[in-house]
């Protein structure tokens, strides 16, 4: 057989069959819902269809899940949570629901119960489910109808994208993270500018990161317009793997290692595209419009549109008039307004961990929201007393949910507000109608609480990590 | 959902990048059961101020008439809410011209009857050029894959798979019916030679 990448590897061992047009009809290993799933159970409803495979369906309670006193659901957020335990309950599938010791985000929950596994296709209503590919998943996010398909089926029509390769040479600094890297490539080749292609990230960089590391790397893959991300599993993958309460043990373990020690791209395998980004490069980053791929080094300038092409400066100086932000300031010392550390992003154990480093022992000039992105990180980082770091720094430590990404729990960033945000999404009213996002690590966050500024975190990380 | 081939319509511009699915469609709204209709929500917070008032320089509230919308680059970047698809699909648009689609966005967008054209930045600038802020009658052809706008006319590009299935109307979940069986036995075949892949517990 020829050569072949991991992606191509994955979607041939998840291929039903292929019709003459080039579509895949995929097998669905595991299929995540939400509470913003409604559309697609309303579908199925109406057309009296079962749950094809409800074993192999997982419901979790996350985008409206509340983070403070969840004994009191009213309205939309209680209507939305009820109908995704309705329709868990009717069709047999195993919930995550509000008041489980287990919930969390989804892209949390799934890899840290073991249901995403190297080698799995892993569909879910939701954009971010590229976070999965870091284990060597086949992982993408799929609209309602599609989600009604998988829900009929337990299979997806696709049509395989094209193979991308970013590597990522040399090492990275202190105090720079996979979300820098992330920030980095997007800013490079734009939004859209993996569109229609699988990312495989790979380099000395990428094998130098932790899991999570990783799930933040795949997580914003789709921000750069990627159909999906993967990681080839190693020896960080099984071992974060092994133990897992949904994954193989005994036999059926040592099977699987057999069949993931195969997920590799071949040597000889081409990619339709490479690119090299340089780890030593990067410095810590923030993002300064309304796009991910607006995004620049903390000791940037904001873009002046006066010295941009027409066209670009169009854009820049509507996103500028959006973020409030002067044309040719420096972005370090922006005054922010508050800040948030959590999501599917940046909501695990590791980046809590990074940004209790720097909040440790001081202050934060300005309010804030830690919402860890389950409530497993919620146990584990009150174990190692990083809660206390937190509240005692002047932020609320609430529970675990999407909370202030996407604002539909409620936990919103007023209008005009400037945040400073560990999330993904800095487009428009994206944290509520009229709110300024930046996105950056959850230690640069940490670092724009203690100061009340955008700054730059690597002196105040200085004899910390 | 029927199939078409041809729309003839009034092509309106929005001269803007990365139009994402948050401004599409604001998460706020997103709890509303299909049946009530999302049309009202396209857009909202671009057509509506803080006091619900129509903002008179937004293309959509000056031409409310139009059904094929053009934008720049990646229009539905974002999210995978198909929300932002109802909300284009119920307020009447049959088309979006624009030269890059979030790719989610443009699965949803077939999936519901609606055809995102893609068409190179430097056409979809002469479109917007020449439209000057106001609509035009355009047409849009399948079968030929073009778009004419005010006269003059375009290719687009668009994946045939999504092509046929506009022309169409299939239902994926009718057409994966037939082949229920080739399904049966490729699961029965995975879990005898891949048992891991069935979740413990
Ligand atoms: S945390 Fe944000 S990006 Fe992640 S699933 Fe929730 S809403 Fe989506």
């Amino acid at each position: 057989m020829s050569a072949r990448t991991l992606l191509d590897k994955l979607w041939d061992g998840h291929e039903i069959l292929r019709r003459d047009d080039g579509a895949s009809l995929l097998w669905v290993d595991r299929h995540l819902v939400h509470e913003g799933s409604h559309h697609a159970f309303a579908k199925i409803g109406e057309r009296g269809l079962p749950v094809a495979q409800p074993e192999l369906t997982f419901a979790v309670a996350d985008h409206y899940a509340p983070t403070r006193d969840r004994d009191h659901l009213e309205g939309d957020i209680a209507r939305m949570i009820r109908t995704l335990e309705d329709n868990a309950a009717r069709h047999g599938l195993r919930l995550f629901g509000l008041r489980d010791p287990r919930q969390g985000i989804v892209h949390v929950l799934g890899p840290e119960q073991g249901l995403t596994l190297p080698g799995l296709l892993v569909n879910c209503g939701d954009s971010h489910t590229s976070t999965h590919g870091a284990l060597g998943a086949l992982a993408f996010g799929i609209g309602a109808t599609e989600v009604a398909h998988v829900l009929a089926t337990q299979t997806i029509w696709q049509r395989r994208p094209k193979r991308m390769r970013l590597t990522v040479t040399g090492t990275l600094g202190e105090g720079v993270s996979a979300k820098d890297v992330a920030l980095n490539w997007i800013a490079k080749l734009g939004a859209d500018g993996a569109r229609g292609h699988a990312i495989e990230y790979a380099g000395p960089v990428v094998r130098g990161l932790s899991m999570e590391g990783r799930m933040t790397l795949c997580n914003l893959s789709i921000e750069g317009g990627a159909r999906l991300g993967l990681v080839a599993p190693d020896e960080v993958t099984f071992e974060y793997v092994k133990g897992r309460p949904f994954a193989p043990e005994g036999a059926a373990l040592e099977r699987a290692m057999e069949d993931w020690a195969a997920l590799v791209s071949d040597a000889d395998a081409t990619f339709d595209r490479e690119e090299v980004i340089d780890g030593d490069e990067i410095a810590p980053t923030v993002t300064w419009g309304t796009s991910p791929e607006e995004a620049l080094p903390i000791g940037a300038s904001v873009p002046d549109p006066a010295n941009l092409p027409e066209g670009r400066a169009a854009r820049a100086r509507e996103a500028l008039d959006y973020m409030g932000l002067t044309p040719g300031r420096t972005l370090e010392g922006t005054p922010v307004d508050q800040v948030f550390i959590g999501s599917c992003t940046n909501g695990r154990i590791e980046d809590l961990r990074l940004a209790a480093a720097v909040l440790k022992g001081r202050k934060a000039r300005v309010p804030g929201l830690v919402s860890p992105g389950s409530a497993l990180v919620k146990k584990q980082a009150e174990a190692e007393g990083l809660d206390r770091i937190f509240t005692e720094a002047g932020l609320d430590w609430v529970e675990a949910g999407c909370s202030m990404c996407v604002g539909m729990n409620g936990d919103l960033v007023a209008p005009g507000k400037r945040c400073a945000s560990s999330t993904n999404r800095n487009f428009k009213g994206r944290q509520g109608r009229g709110a300024r996002t930046h996105l950056m690590s959850p230690a640069m966050v940490a670092a724009a609480a203690v100061t009340g500024a955008l700054s730059d975190v690597r002196p105040l990380l200085k004899g910390r990590v | 959902m029927a199939g078409w081939t041809q729309h003839e319509g009034r092509a309106l511009a929005l001269p803007m990048e990365s139009i994402d699915t948050d401004q599409l469609i604001p998460a706020r709204f997103m709890s509303v059961p299909r049946r009530d209709g999302y049309g009202p929500y396209l857009l909202h917070d671009m057509r509506f101020d803080e006091d619900g008032q129509a903002r008179p320089d937004m293309p959509l509230n000056r031409h409310p008439e139009a059904n094929i919308l053009i934008a720049r680059r990646n229009f539905g970047s974002g999210s995978s809410r198909e929300a932002a698809v109802y909300a284009l699909v119920d307020y009447g648009i049959r088309a979006v011209i624009a030269p890059s689609f979030g790719d989610i966005f443009a699965a949803n967008a077939v999936n519901n009857g609606l055809l995102p054209a893609r068409v190179p930045a430097d056409v979809v600038e002469e479109m917007i050029e020449a439209l000057g802020g106001e609509t035009a009658d355009a047409r849009v052809d399948l079968e030929a894959g073009t778009v004419s706008v005010g006269g003059s006319a375009a290719a687009f590009e668009l994946d045939p798979v999504w092509r046929m299935k506009l022309i169409n109307g299939w239902d994926d979940i009718d057409m994966t019916a037939q082949h229920a069986k080739e399904i049966t036995a490729f699961r029965d075949a995975r879990r005898a030679a891949h048992p891991w892949a069935w979740p413990r517990g």
